[in-house]
């Protein structure tokens, strides 16, 4: 009988191309499983998540509205895990950012769109960063694990958004629980007139740019990657570590703060409690799935804008829960994370 | 019919031979000791014998039997206990907790059981223990018995003891050593790891030396004296790398005053190291691994603080000095660990520029094109084999190493810090690296080598400093230095009046 | 605010904490052994759905409890495979795995319900008076079962802990895996079980909320419990019985906060749910360095 002994060594060069395609081969697999217990053929809701979003304007379009807020979030956790600051805390700086954003929206009711609109970019990007400076801080100066702090963080945010939209900030006209709709001058303009595509995706594309610039042409990048792919090198190299850690913090708050405005001024117009489902942890499956780079993250954004698209209509053709979508992104991540792992282990025959 | 026989044994890390074919023989009721510097191999071949690795090629008979070791649960059933250099035990468990983990049976662990236990045990083999203590209250002595308590209470009849005096004050080792007699009387076979020749001559029976990875003999303690253990333990080799002539001292560039450090358990590992090294002339510290190397590299790196004491460079007080700044002073600094001072995943360019990137910083982005041109030029100096944008974890040893020497002596820095320069490298990067220290020698740079091949040392020094337990034992000239002085110093046997 | 006030909050505080003491319960175990799992949140998720799935279609409210168990446990055999077995990044394991299970149990739902208008409802289980009528103190008597059992579930899991054999092992392999592994424990094996175990008390923590207090499922019905429980476990310093006092001190804080309500505080109700979450964070700031758990938290091991 043949035995094996899997043993630490790089596997060979010619399975690192394959391991992607490992992983998506092998979350479908699983995941056919649930789709055929929702009583729907696997290969037909697959045809519908990857290509009918593309037969028609209306969808192709929404991938990219739904993408919006990924690509910012997506962007705001790589330059944090690339650095080796592992912000969980996205969701909650989202919020920070949407709050500012709608208390913003209804301040500059006279002012010119320019103003207003950089008005609310920049009071999204700065409450981004200051909620995401109490972990970062607690880090630096008191070595808190920074996991448990963004995360519980988060829940901080949404309660005291709820409590401003259940109290001061409940609309006066409606009485739901949601603030007053912004001004006209700081709604986003349309990309694409009678679509959902607003502002929000240029900005999205922007920061992606501005992080992919950071990261590999300027010299504080450098030291971000360096601090986050060997720590100890990096301080015998010289390499602030703190002081890196603590730039990369502040910035992913900020761009996960323009995912938040995002929200309000793009698609909403107002804010309420139930903005985000958990736009800030998908922003951390597509920075995985990317790689830890920004146009990774980019390109996993858009996917997974794709999937939350094609489970529309896979829930609306075929029946199946829109919740599938759900399913899939996360085997896709844990697949993918495993399949990574396996990159260390090589199978010797013994 | 041996307690133990191991036959030719070969284990490899990657490119490196740890065990080259040994064969070992342990006698009933004997102390053998098994001697050699570090990286001769003792360690590895313990752990294979007690499962925490495996054996590339080579068979193991325990009284006469070939076994299969797989883990330490097969090396515990055969009657072989461990006691490693590295505690293996957990400081917030009691005692009595600690000595029965994973031996006891059934299910309920019930603390006055084990305690009436573990005390029978302690009195039966004569260790003095306190079971319900806490280990992390306990002190270093106090914990090895415990651990040598733990492989007892296992029935083992073979006991593998690492560097078990590394860490004991004299009045501790003469507890250990009168244990181990009395266990020896019982019928208990100590492996007794060491490179201290005064205490294998003093409890030893019979002595296996190793050195780079294979057995250079085994002797009866009657037969050998210290100065021949030396011997056999350093070799007698040389490469062909040496030094040529002598130089005229130049003023010292670097002092170091009273440096006092601990290591990262929080114990003393440095204690009030003086030592000066001129311009023009190189300084090796010798001395074996643990002796506190490590941490007089890392607080001169600026990666460590120390406790007390000052480090001058050409005057300029850089005591407690982050990297940057020690770099700036003009010290160029060479890892123990090349892993440590290399970011595997960013490119041969990155790995040059990074310490000094504000010199290829124009308009606030990175001038990439002068970080290429400057690596390249590098790489031609150095004779590197790689590009400037391979990423640095695909060059081999001795191409890293290369790296690095290059980013730092391409500076012409005034102090060079060596700190195991050679380590893992093969013949010709290890020339190659030598060559260039005794450049920066000529150079005028004051050069501090610390390595634990005193081959190396030997081969390239002006002055050498012998590091034992964290103190400088004693400073000799080249001329005056042998491998039999040397090695007595490394070992403790004897302290020499320093010159200066 | 009498007498009555204060006896109806004790006894609320209980019913509350309920779920806190399991999940923290579960946690304690995976952390004692040395893994930070963050797919608390969706191990209680799954287990509220399939508990409140199973006791639906069974009839039988306790075959939904243990159904529960079940899929925690598979909950923790899905952390295992990943952060023990392949060494991925705990953090991310964790998260992947609430992602995976909290869309696993809305998706199951929606297939095994459908779409409704009326939410699907079943007779969740009854308060108990194992002590009778008891006069002044007697609403405080009155729980569920679960809560009786949760309640006894902390010196059990102290007993396990720290007077058996495996407990001594998750202890020794949560602080020093080298040390558990040369004295011949199973390292892999022990986190995978501890892995398991807390994944079903989580499950269960989960599952008492969807059949044992409110009788049907909804999406919000854990609302970050789990997080919660991440940040009891740093407050109860990793010991059983400061998981009860804990548990208690937060549940006590929820059921003020409901009662309050009614008494038109002007304090709004946020800040009672937020001050867990704030004080944890505040108390790790105070604790900092010292902070510290199981030594081998976060760090995979493995053997050459």
């Amino acid at each position: 009988m043949l035995k094996f002994r899997i043993e630490r060594a790089p596997s060979p060069v010619w399975m690192r191309p394959l391991l992607p395609l490992l992983a998506v081969l092998i979350t479908f697999v699983i995941t056919s499983v649930f789709i055929l217990l929702a009583k729907a053929n696997p290969l037909t809701a697959y045809y519908y998540y990857l290509t009918s979003p593309f037969t028609n304007r209306v969808s192709m379009i929404e991938i990219l509205v739904k993408a919006t807020p990924l690509i910012l979030t997506g962007a705001s956790v790589t330059i944090a895990f690339a650095s080796g600051y592992w912000n969980i805390g996205a969701e909650g700086q989202l919020y920070a950012g949407a709050l500012a954003a709608a208390w913003i929206g209804t301040e500059v009711g006279g002012w010119h769109p320019l103003l207003a609109i950089l008005a609310m970019l920049l009071g999204g990007f700065l409450a981004g960063m200051i909620w995401a400076s109490i972990p970062a801080l607690l880090k630096v100066k008191l070595a808190v694990d920074e996991v448990v702090t963004t995360l519980l963080l988060n829940s901080v945010i949404v309660f005291i958004i709820s409590a401003l939209l259940n109290g001061p900030w409940r609309d006066p006209v409606s009485g739901w629980p949601q603030s007053p709709t912004i001004a006209d001058s700081a709604v986003f303009p349309k990309l694409i007139p009678r679509s959902r595509l607003h502002l929000g995706f240029v900005v999205a594309v922007m920061m992606v740019l501005l992080i992919w610039f950071i990261l590999s042409k300027t010299p504080l990048g450098l030291r971000m990657r360096a601090s986050g792919l060997g720590q100890e090198a990096a301080r015998f190299m010289g390499v602030n570590i703190q002081r890196t850690m603590l730039i990369a913090a502040l910035l992913s708050g900020g761009i996960a703060g323009l995912a938040g405005v995002g929200e309000v001024a793009g698609i909403h117009f107002h804010l309420i409690d139930a903005l985000s489902n958990g736009l800030g942890y998908t922003g951390i499956i597509a920075a995985t799935l990317g790689g830890l780079n920004p146009f990774g993250a980019g390109l996993a954004a858009i996917f997974l804008g794709l999937l939350d698209t094609g489970a529309q209509s896979v829930s609306r053709s075929l029946g199946v829960p829109i919740f599938l979508g759900n399913v899939v992104q996360s085997t896709l991540l844990l697949v993918t994370l495993g399949v990574f792992m396996l990159q260390n282990y090589r199978i010797r025959r013994v | 019919m041996f307690a133990v026989e191991m036959r030719g044994i070969v284990k490899r890390f990657g490119d490196l031979v740890a065990n080259d074919h040994i064969n070992f023989e342990l006698k009933q009721g004997e102390v053998h000791a098994l001697l050699g510097e570090n990286g001769a191999g003792k360690t590895t071949l313990m752990c294979i014998l007690y499962g925490l690795y495996h054996a590339d090629e080579g068979s193991i008979y325990v009284n006469g039997q070939k076994v299969t070791i797989t883990s330490p649960r097969d090396a515990i059933s055969l009657g072989i206990g461990m006691v490693s250099q590295h505690f293996t035990l957990v400081p917030p468990l009691t005692v009595a907790e600690n000595v029965v983990l994973g031996y006891n049976p059934g299910v309920r662990l019930n603390p006055h059981e084990i305690r009436r236990r573990v005390a029978e045990a302690a009195e039966r083999f004569g260790i003095e223990v306190k079971p319900d203590a806490l280990v992390r209250h306990l002190s270093v002595g106090e914990r090895q018995r415990i651990e040598i308590l733990k492989a007892l209470y296992r029935n083992a009849r073979v006991l593998i003891m690492d560097e078990p005096t590394a860490v004991l004050v004299p009045q501790e080792v003469d507890i250990l050593f009168e244990t181990l007699l009395r266990l020896q009387r019982e019928g208990l076979s100590v492996v007794f790891i060491s490179h201290k020749l005064n205490e294998v001559m003093t409890i030893c029976d019979r002595i296996t030396v190793l050195r780079n990875g294979q057995n250079v003999g085994t002797v009866f303690k009657q037969d050998v004296n210290q100065r021949k253990l030396a011997q056999m333990m350093v070799g007698r080799e040389t490469f062909g790398v040496t030094r040529q002539g002598e130089r005229n001292r130049g003023e010292p560039v670097l002092r170091i005053e009273n440096l006092s450090a601990v290591d990262n358990k929080g114990l003393p590992a440095l204690k009030s190291v003086s030592l000066e090294v001129a311009s023009g002339e190189i300084l090796g510290i010798a001395g074996v691994s643990g002796n506190g190397q490590s941490e007089l590299t890392h607080v001169l790196s600026g990666t460590m603080k120390p406790t007390s004491g000052k480090i001058f460079v050409d005057g300029q007080d850089i005591t407690g000095a982050d990297p940057a700044t020690i770099t700036c002073a003009g010290v160029g600094r060479i890892p123990e660990d090349r892993h440590g001072g290399v970011v595997g995943e960013l490119t041969v360019a990155e790995n040059m520029t990074l310490e000094t990137l504000d010199e290829y910083t124009r308009n606030g982005m990175l001038d990439r094109k002068r970080m290429l041109e400057y690596a390249s030029e590098l790489i031609e100096e150095f004779q590197i084999k790689a590009r400037p944008t391979d990423r640095a974890r695909t060059l081999s040893g001795g191409n890293m190493q290369k790296l690095i020497l290059a980013r730092t002596l391409a500076r012409q820095p005034k102090v060079v810090l060596a700190s195991q320069p050679t380590r893992g490298l093969d013949v010709g990067a290890t020339e190659y690296v030598r060559k260039k220290l005794l450049e920066q020698r000529e150079r005028g740079a004051a050069v501090l080598l610390i390595s634990e091949d005193l081959d190396e040392i030997m081969a390239l020094s002006d002055r050498i400093a012998v590091i034992y337990e964290g103190k400088i034992v004693g400073v000799l000239d080249a001329h005056e230095a042998t491998p039999e002085k040397l090695g007595l110093l490394m070992t403790g046997a004897q302290e020499v009046v320093s010159h200066a | 605010m009498d007498f009555n006030f204060f006896i109806g909050l004790i006894a609320a505080t209980f019913r509350v904490a309920t779920p806190l003491i399991y999940g923290t319960l579960g946690e304690l175990f995976c952390e004692r052994a040395g893994i930070l799992n963050l797919g608390i949140e969706g191990t209680m998720f799954i287990g509220s759905f399939v508990g409140f799935a199973v006791a639906d279609a069974t009839g039988s409210l306790w075959l939904g409890v243990l159904a529960a168990v079940v899929s925690g446990m598979v909950g923790g055999l899905i952390m295992s495979l990943f952060a023990v077995r392949l060494g991925v990044n705990q953090h991310v394991s964790g998260l992947g795995t609430t992602l995976l299970l909290t869309g696993l149990s809305l998706f199951l739902f929606r297939v095994v319900y459908g779409i409704q208008r009326i939410q699907p409802a079943i007779k969740p289980f009854q308060l108990l008076s194992p002590f009778g009528e008891l006069p002044v103190l007697g609403p405080i008597f009155q729980q569920y079962a679960l809560t009786y059992i949760a309640i006894l579930l902390i010196p059990l899991a102290w007993w396990v802990l720290y007077r058996t054999n495996f407990g001594l092992s998750i202890r020794s392999v949560g602080e020093n895996p080298e040390a558990a592994d040369a004295a011949g424990i199973n390292v892999y094996r022990v986190r995978t079980i501890a892995l398991m175990i807390g994944g079903g008390l989580m499950a269960v923590g989960g599952a008492f909320l969807s059949i044992g207090q409110l009788g049907s499922f909804t999406f919000g019905i854990i609302a970050g419990r789990g997080w919660v429980c991440i940040a009891l476990i740093i407050f109860a310093n990793w010991m059983p019985a400061r998981v009860l006092w804990g548990a208690l001190l937060f549940g006590l804080i929820e059921a003020l906060q409901l009662r309050l309500q009614t008494t038109g505080l002007k304090l709004p109700y946020e800040a009672f749910l937020a001050l867990p979450y704030i004080v944890t964070v505040a108390a790790l700031a105070i604790a900092g360095r010292n902070a510290t758990g199981p030594a081998a938290v976060l760090k995979p091991y493995k053997r050459e």
